[in-house]
């Protein structure tokens, strides 16, 4: 055992008195590019944005590289009680990076100092060695004309992918998509996904929710289908796309895909 | 600190106090209302084609938000009975006052909240034939009404505090009978404090009103 | 009307009036700085993950959102002595008054700006692992300060109009100066014109600067 990079144990969720996820349980290796696919209401951002603690656990545990997340202070009857410092949850999104759907980019600074953000204020590198580091990853997504535009000035993809710089600048051991080409226009969708790939043929670990069934096909190498808040199946693309044993994945497919497949 | 606290004195004053609490309620009501409908037709004269209404509402407006509320009713009690050669009783004048004073913010929440409007609302009703009269009541008005909703109840909560300056004019409200007792019995500390918690008793529920309003046209958007 | 106007006698008072522009002036400036720092600090408060400094922070925003200014005043110059056992003169009283009642609707124009930003920018700051305080430094306040610039005028505005206030406790400002000029020269009508006319070039012109400000600053 011990070859995953993260781990996920007994997750759930709850908003008020309403349970989003249900039970989750997940090892995932390094290198795997994941894709989480299920309706609305199916918890599959909320499950994404657990990864990274943009939402706090109800219950269960992550690990992230063999450590579990948060300190265990104590129990109440089943329920653990964790505490997760500001500090530890710094300490994971540095190591866990996240796309946005609305890509959640700062207006006031422009496209080069988006990127550099992170790098200055959190890493604490120097303004010239996070220049370049910016400069070069601003290279990778094709924006290096555009280093000094503000966001505003530029179409959805192009935002999507300063996003994708800001996140993957930051080296993360982890990249986390919550349905990055959701908000583009359709025209602007593939130069995004086409982004996306390349990252994924360097080898990162990836997980991303998505509608593009199409694409999800051909990326990842596991699929999780998620159904009311649990993992309903889960297998390789091939699997699940090509013979599901479930029959709610194979309406779910069959009704996402008839355009798209 | 050792001050000899005497709260006695505030529950012997109650019946003093609660006759300023009316006349402070009827001064709110009367102004209100009364602001209403002026605001209404500074407004509607501010949206005229006509050019010299226009300029008239707006300078009204301007002139009545730029002047500090106090001074307005002073000018009314003191300085307009000269101009009219008449007498005012201190109620008349700050109902003229306040009045006046309320009708010029009124009127720019009619006008904001019209002009909010989206023009594709407009463009929409034009599309399927309505009139323009009928799309300004079935279309405009309604919505319109839902966004002023807490702004009005906004300004009623400011119309209750601006009320407390007539008692510059020794209208009996409720600040008034609060400095009257005060000076009467060298209490000023239990009195003065119970004069602020009985207007928090008056307006907050305006306040809490205004909060419902907005958290309604929240989830209505 | 067989009124006979008489704006001379009350202009040769110009020195008066204009001692009392000077005291007007005066508490709206050191109200507007004091102000400014007491409501961060209550801003701070309110939106604070601790509750004991959330909720009293929450009443006293609530206590002078709901209270009329005058009651203040008195408060300050009648109350406050017993209870502090100070001795209360009728500026200070005026500039405690002003400041606590600007400093809960400044608080409130800090407040609203900071929320009016949409959660996607906290959490942008978050998912680089920028901590809470790094985001609202770097992220949330370069761009919340600029929606302050509107409200924070208006605020300002109301308070120098509050002002007024002060001269029911016999400080000299303008409207103060007023009643003096008026009992020396048994002329109201024009004094209180003239006062009236004074407040609206002030105000009126404050408004128009103001305006300008916010559009240079809010248009770059």
């Amino acid at each position: 055992m011990k070859n995953h990079i993260l781990k996920v144990e007994g997750l759930t969720k709850s908003f008020g008195t309403n349970q989003v996820l249900k039970g989750i349980d997940l090892d995932i290796a390094p290198g795997e590019r994941i894709a989480i696919i299920g309706g609305s209401g199916s918890g599959k951002s909320t499950f994404l944005r657990c990864l990274n603690f943009m939402e706090t656990l109800t219950t269960g545990a992550i690990y992230l590289d063999g450590t579990r997340i948060g300190r265990v202070v104590g129990k109440d009857g089943d329920k653990e009680s964790v505490v997760y410092s500001p500090r530890t949850l710094c300490d994971v999104r540095k190591r866990v990076g996240m796309v946005f759907q609305q890509f959640n980019l700062f207006p006031h600074m422009s496209v080069l100092q988006n990127v550099m953000e992170g790098l200055v204020t959190v890493l604490g590198k120097s303004k010239g060695e996070a220049r370049q580091i910016a400069e070069a990853e601003l290279t990778k997504v094709a924006l290096h004309e555009k280093l000094d535009a503000f966001p505003s000035q530029l179409s959805g993809g192009q935002q999507q992918r300063v996003a994708i710089a800001r996140a993957i600048a930051m080296s993360p051991e982890i990249l986390l998509f919550d349905e990055p080409t959701s908000s583009l226009d359709p025209e602007l969708v593939g130069e995004v996904l086409r982004t996306i790939n390349t990252l994924g043929e360097e080898g990162r670990t990836m997980l991303l929710v998505t509608h593009e069934l199409g694409f999800a096909y051909r990326f990842a190498t596991r699929v999780l289908f998620l159904y009311d808040g649990k993992i309903h199946e889960q297998g390789t693309a091939e699997e699940i796309f090509k013979n599901p044993q479930s029959e709610r994945t194979r309406a779910f497919i069959a009704r996402s895909s008839e355009f798209s497949l | 600190m050792n001050y000899q606290w005497d709260f006695g004195i505030i529950w012997s004053s109650m019946p003093v106090f609660g006759r300023g609490i009316v006349v402070t309620i009827e001064l709110t009501l009367i102004c209100l209302v009364l602001g209403l409908i002026l605001g209404m037709l500074l407004s509607l004269a501010q949206m005229s084609r006509v050019r010299a209404l226009q300029v008239a509402g707006r300078s009204f407006v301007e002139f009545f938000r730029n002047i500090p509320a106090l001074i307005q009713l002073i000018w009314f009690f003191y300085a307009f009975p000269i101009l009219i050669g008449a007498q005012l009783s201190p109620f008349t004048a700050a109902v003229l006052g306040i009045t006046l004073n309320t009708g010029a913010y009124c009127a720019e929440i009619y006008r904001s909240g019209i002009q909010s409007i989206a023009r594709g609302q407009w463009e929409g009703a034009r599309a399927i034939g309505m009139s323009d009269k009928a799309i300004f009541r079935r279309i405009i008005l309604p919505q319109v009404f839902d966004r002023m909703l807490p702004a009005f109840t906004n300004r009623a909560v400011e119309v209750a505090k601006i009320t407390s300056l007539a008692s510059v004019l020794s209208v009996h409200d409720l600040m008034y009978q609060g400095r009257l007792l005060s000076a009467t019995y060298y209490r000023p500390l239990e009195i003065l404090t119970a004069v602020g918690i009985l207007y928090l008793c008056i307006i907050y529920p305006l306040s809490f009103a205004s909060m419902m309003a907005e958290r309604h046209l929240a989830r209505k958007r | 009307m067989a009124y006979e106007w008489d704006f001379g006698v009350v202009l040769a008072q110009w020195p008066l009036f204009l001692k009392g522009l000077g005291g007007t002036l005066l508490i709206a400036a050191i109200s507007i700085g004091l102000g400014v720092i007491l409501g961060a600090i209550i801003a701070t408060g309110r939106m604070s993950r601790l509750a004991w400094l959330r909720i009293p922070a929450g009443i006293y925003v609530d206590f002078y959102r709901n209270t009329p200014g005058i009651v203040h005043f008195f408060w300050f110059y009648y109350a406050l002595p017993i209870v502090a056992d100070i001795r209360m003169g009728p500026l200070e009283a005026a500039v405690l008054a002003l400041t606590t009642q600007s400093a809960s609707f400044y608080c409130e124009v800090f407040r609203g700006a900071i929320l009016s930003l949409p959660k996607g920018q906290w959490e942008g700051g978050a998912a680089i692992g920028m901590t809470r305080f790094q985001t609202l430094r770097r992220v949330i306040l370069p761009q919340a300060a600029l929606r302050m610039v509107g409200p924070f005028i208006e605020r300002t505005f109301e308070l120098i109009k509050t002002t007024s206030l002060a001269s029911t406790l016999a400080y000299g400002e303008l409207l103060y100066s007023a009643t003096q000029i008026s009992a020396q020269t048994y002329r109201p009508m024009e004094v209180y014109t003239v006062v009236a006319l004074i407040y609206f070039c002030l105000l009126f012109t404050f408004s128009l600067l103001a305006r300008r400000v916010e559009r240079r600053l809010t248009h770059v």
